[in-house]
């Protein structure tokens, strides 16, 4: 019981105390979330009516951030299957770091799902055995089922195996291994799924295209990895955690195919719709070309397909993608690329035309967006108090004490 | 005893048989197998009475002192807002449907005396196919209720019998544009 | 031995259920002021419609007439009337009557009791010019507005939900909040709705539409004899969608719906298809009938027609 509170308060010492930057940067992050908060209990007032979400374009900016962090969420695995598999050292010592992320990002989907339902205090009618959950015929249910349990595994394996670090403990491969290997269909799963959930409409023709899920996948595994590439060169300068270059140039080396084979895929969709002319073509010609003068979306589509193609090509030559400017340059394209192609690029085409044909050009409101921001911020505190734990523990500086390792 | 009676009742029923089988399955091909008929009976419910213009019933008012001219001609002393238009108007004329000699009363082509009640036997007589469809309850508009007592309108309620083109329609307001609600 | 094991699987949830009423109840004590107010619990603890035995379902009702008489200050009556036996309703409607006059959007939202403001229309009209292709949509218009109608060189179609006997909206559902009943209508549980609008997304008839705000309804205009499942006033944040006036048709006699009662041009068919009788069976045997995005098999029972 002593050493509970003694390694609560060494915990909280952990991340109480830190340089100026880091109090500035959590200060930020917390005024960043309470505007979003305050922005979401102004919603819950109102109603999501102070979104631009309306019975034409019902979902949004909300979920087009949860498809994309899903994405993130489930690259995490793409450094798990070197590391484990392929038994690759230098990822193998990060792969920590992206299985935070991948909660971090879970967590911020939770988040973006909540803001989006019209009563979320009703969310418990979700859930088996206490409400009715439509399994398995809705998608939705399925989501719910592997998100969470994504979550649980990686929240399982991340605790584990800093409690066993912390205590000086050698964590047991035998309980790693397996739960890791898991976590590998699971990612896919989850990502898949979320596919699936936009898959199976039929009434949207923009989705129910059996490209889809292969597309998220690959979308996923470029940025989310980019995402991890520019985390980890933070976490390797402000701390002294070592990161080998070549776990880094590997992961650059991964984004690029992953990245070919997604402008790929998007290329067998383009051709499949310009070319056969259907009606269907209307969405993808609103994203590239505008529908009947609207074209509110084809700015920022022909820009994801630029970032998209620039970052291919510099992370598919070996001497750019080793030079730390047009790698880090790269990663922000990708990130750029497919959130606006995977967020708002996905799910308003789904919307217009309209099922009775309307065209309503949807741009988030102020409101929504700070909602947003907000859900970021929060997403980035976690992960900040996260590594604020994790980072002293993998580097040895942070250990807590039980009455086992203090008679030795 | 009773064996015999039942094979006379048996034997009668052989004979019976082939008649029955036609029969039924003639109703089979009118019927289709007992699923609903293409003529239906006639309605049991309307809104009496029929639209009058004011004042304008019964006709025998006027008409029952004044001599008929069977001349077709253009009515100038009365009537004369009635001008048949969309139909048919060169081809017929008032007295190919009002009754000459007791103007209360409609005229049929075959010369039967029909009320007003039951115009629709005058419209059915060009209009096969609607009156059809009206009496299966699917031209014009009904009311009421849909497993109960149906409320049927003549078709004078909705076409006016001179000008029978519906007349347009001022619409209601279009709905607010998602960008407008707010 | 299913029904035990369906009664053993709802007496556990009944008793987690219980559960987390304490658990929830206990932290919103601290969190929330006003708990006093039963009522807000029953609400939240409020059964699937479905999952609640009759007893369970007039206590209810009876709560919701009474929070909507305090709302609205206005006796309203939620029935529960169940589907008639041996019905399963359709609907015709006669493109080559209608003369795309708005008169059913306006009734429907009268009788529906449809939220005014933000505006809320369970039916849409659409009107085309005559010689365009129409089977993408995007041609259509909405929102014309002529002097009068119809208009030359344009024909209409009103569109609303088509009831199908296998919808979409029903099977990606998270939480069951929205079936077909036994005479075909389908439904939704306001209480149970969680506002995804997983539905919305997936309807191919843009037919639900969702409460962005508070419904805003003036008074006088509240049509007071109301359907649990039908047109009870609604709140903030839930989808819903035409239910074929399942508060008039769900009767023994039943009245006709609104949209059908006010076409001035009768172009609107309602009745029991499993009746040989009945209107809308003629339709279908005796003209040329077609359903609204038949590809996607989703088999309405909403009958588009040209009686000439």
């Amino acid at each position: 019981m002593f050493d509970l509170i003694r390694n609560f308060f060494t915990a909280l010492k952990a991340l109480v105390k830190g340089s100026r930057t880091y109090y500035i940067w959590v200060g930020f992050l917390s005024f960043l979330a309470i505007l979003g908060g305050g922005a979401y209990i102004v919603q819950l007032n109102k109603g999501l009516i102070v979104t631009a979400m309306r019975d034409q374009v019902s979902w949004g900016l909300y979920i087009s951030n949860f498809t994309f962090l899903v994405g993130v969420a489930a690259a995490a695995v793409l450094l798990v299957v070197p590391a484990y598999i392929y038994n690759f050292k230098p990822i193998k010592e990060i792969v920590l770091f992206g299985e935070i992320l991948a909660v971090t990002a879970i967590v911020m989907c939770i988040m973006f799902i909540i803001v989006d339902m019209g009563h979320p205090e009703r969310v418990w009618h979700l859930l088996p055995i206490f409400g009715t959950m439509n399994f398995p015929r809705s998608l939705l249910a399925w989501d719910v089922i592997v998100l969470n349990s994504y979550l649980c595994l990686n929240i399982f394996i991340v605790f584990y195996v800093l409690y066993k670090i912390s205590h000086n403990e050698e964590y047991s491969m035998t309980l790693v291994r397996p739960l890791v290997i898991l976590s590998i269909p699971m990612a896919v799963s989850i990502h898949t799924v979320t596919a699936f959930l936009y898959n199976g409409l039929p009434s949207r023709p923009f989705w129910n295209a059996s490209i889809l899920a292969p597309r998220f996948i690959a979308s996923a595994f470029c940025s989310g990895p980019a995402l991890m590439l520019i985390i980890f060169q933070i976490i390797r300068k402000i701390s002294r955690v070592e990161i080998d270059n070549k776990a880094i140039f590997k992961i650059a080396e991964l984004i690029a195919y992953a990245m070919g084979l997604n402008l790929f895929l998007f290329g067998a969709e383009a051709f499949k719709e310009f070319y056969s002319g259907t009606v269907h073509v209307a969405p993808i010609k609103y994203m590239y070309f505008g529908l009947h003068g609207h074209v509110r979306l084809v700015p920022w589509m022909w820009t994801a397909l630029a970032c998209n193609v620039t970052a291919f090509l510099l992370f598919l030559s070996p001497k750019k993608r080793e030079d730390f400017f047009f790698l880090n340059l790269a990663c922000v394209l990708v990130i750029t690329g497919v959130y606006i192609e995977k967020g708002m690029g996905l799910v308003v085409p789904g919307f217009v035309p309209g099922t009775l044909g309307e065209i309503y050009e949807y741009s988030p409101t102020d409101l929504e967006i700070m909602v947003t921001v907000g859900i970021w911020a929060v997403g980035a505190l976690f992960y900040t108090l996260m590594l604020k734990m994790a980072v002293p523990i993998y580097v040895g500086d942070l250990r807590f004490s039980t009455s086992k390792n203090e008679k030795q | 005893m009773r064996i015999v009676l039942i094979l006379i009742v048996m034997f009668f029923f052989t004979l019976l048989q082939p008649i029955v089988v036609v029969a039924t399955h003639e109703g089979s091909h009118s019927n289709k197998s007992g699923e609903s008929k293409v003529e239906r009976d006639l309605p049991k419910y309307f809104v009496p009475p029929p639209p009058f213009s004011e004042g304008i019933f019964p006709c025998s008012d006027c008409h029952a002192d004044m001599e008929v001219n069977p001349t077709r001609r253009k009515l100038e002393m009365f009537h004369t807002n009635i001008e048949l238009k969309n139909h048919a108007e060169d081809q017929r004329w008032c007295l190919d449907c009002h009754n000459p000699d007791n103007r209360d009363v409609l005229r049929l082509a075959s010369g039967k005396l029909i009320s007003f009640e039951e115009s629709y036997y005058l419209c059915g007589q060009c209009h096969g196919t609607i009156f059809r469809d009206w009496k299966a309850g699917v031209h014009g508009k009904r009311t009421g209720e849909w497993n109960g007592k149906k409320v049927y309108r003549l078709c004078v309620h909705c076409h006016n019998p001179h000008q029978p083109r519906f007349k347009p329609l001022v619409p209601k307001p279009p709905p607010v544009k998602p960008i407008d609600i707010r | 031995m299913n029904e035990k094991k369906d009664k053993l699987t709802k007496e556990r949830r009944v008793s987690r259920r219980s559960m987390l009423k304490g658990m929830a109840a206990g932290a919103a004590a601290i969190a929330i002021p006003n708990t006093s107010d039963a009522s807000i619990w029953d609400a939240f603890f409020q059964k699937h419609f479905r999952e609640m035995n009759s007893s369970e379902v007039s206590a209810v009702i009876e709560r919701l007439e009474r929070e909507y008489s305090e709302k609205y200050k206005l006796p309203i009556e939620v029935k529960a009337t169940k589907a008639i036996p041996g019905v399963k309703f359709g609907y015709g409607l006669d493109l080559s009557r209608c003369i795309g006059c708005r008169r059913c959007v306006y009734a429907c939202v009268g009788e529906n009791n449809q939220s005014r403001n933000p505006q809320i229309h369970w039916i849409t009209v659409l009107t085309f010019k005559e010689g365009e292709k129409w089977v993408d949509l995007e041609e259509a218009n909405k929102y014309y507005n002529p002097s009068k109608v119809p208009e030359p060189g344009h024909f209409y179609m009103p569109v609303q939900c088509q009831q199908c006997e296998n919808p979409p909206c029903v099977k990606v559902c998270p939480t069951k909040a929205t079936w077909k009943e036994d005479d075909g209508i389908v439904v939704i549980d306001y209480n149970w709705c969680i506002g995804c609008r997983y539905c919305m997304a997936a309807c191919p008839y843009g037919a639900r539409h969702f409460n962005w705000a508070e419904p805003g309804i003036p008074k006088e205009e509240i049509n007071k004899s109301t359907h649990y499942l039908g047109n009870r006033p609604r709140y903030k944040g839930v989808v819903e969608k035409c239910t074929f006036c399942i508060q008039r048709t769900r009767h023994q006699p039943g009245r006709y719906t609104a949209c059908v009662e006010i076409c001035p041009v009768g172009a609107r068919k309602f009745g029991n298809l499993l009746d040989p009788d009945s209107e809308i069976r003629y339709c279908i045997e005796n003209k040329r009938v077609f359903r609204l995005k038949d590809d996607l098999n989703t088999n309405p029972k909403f009958f588009y027609f040209f009686a000439t």
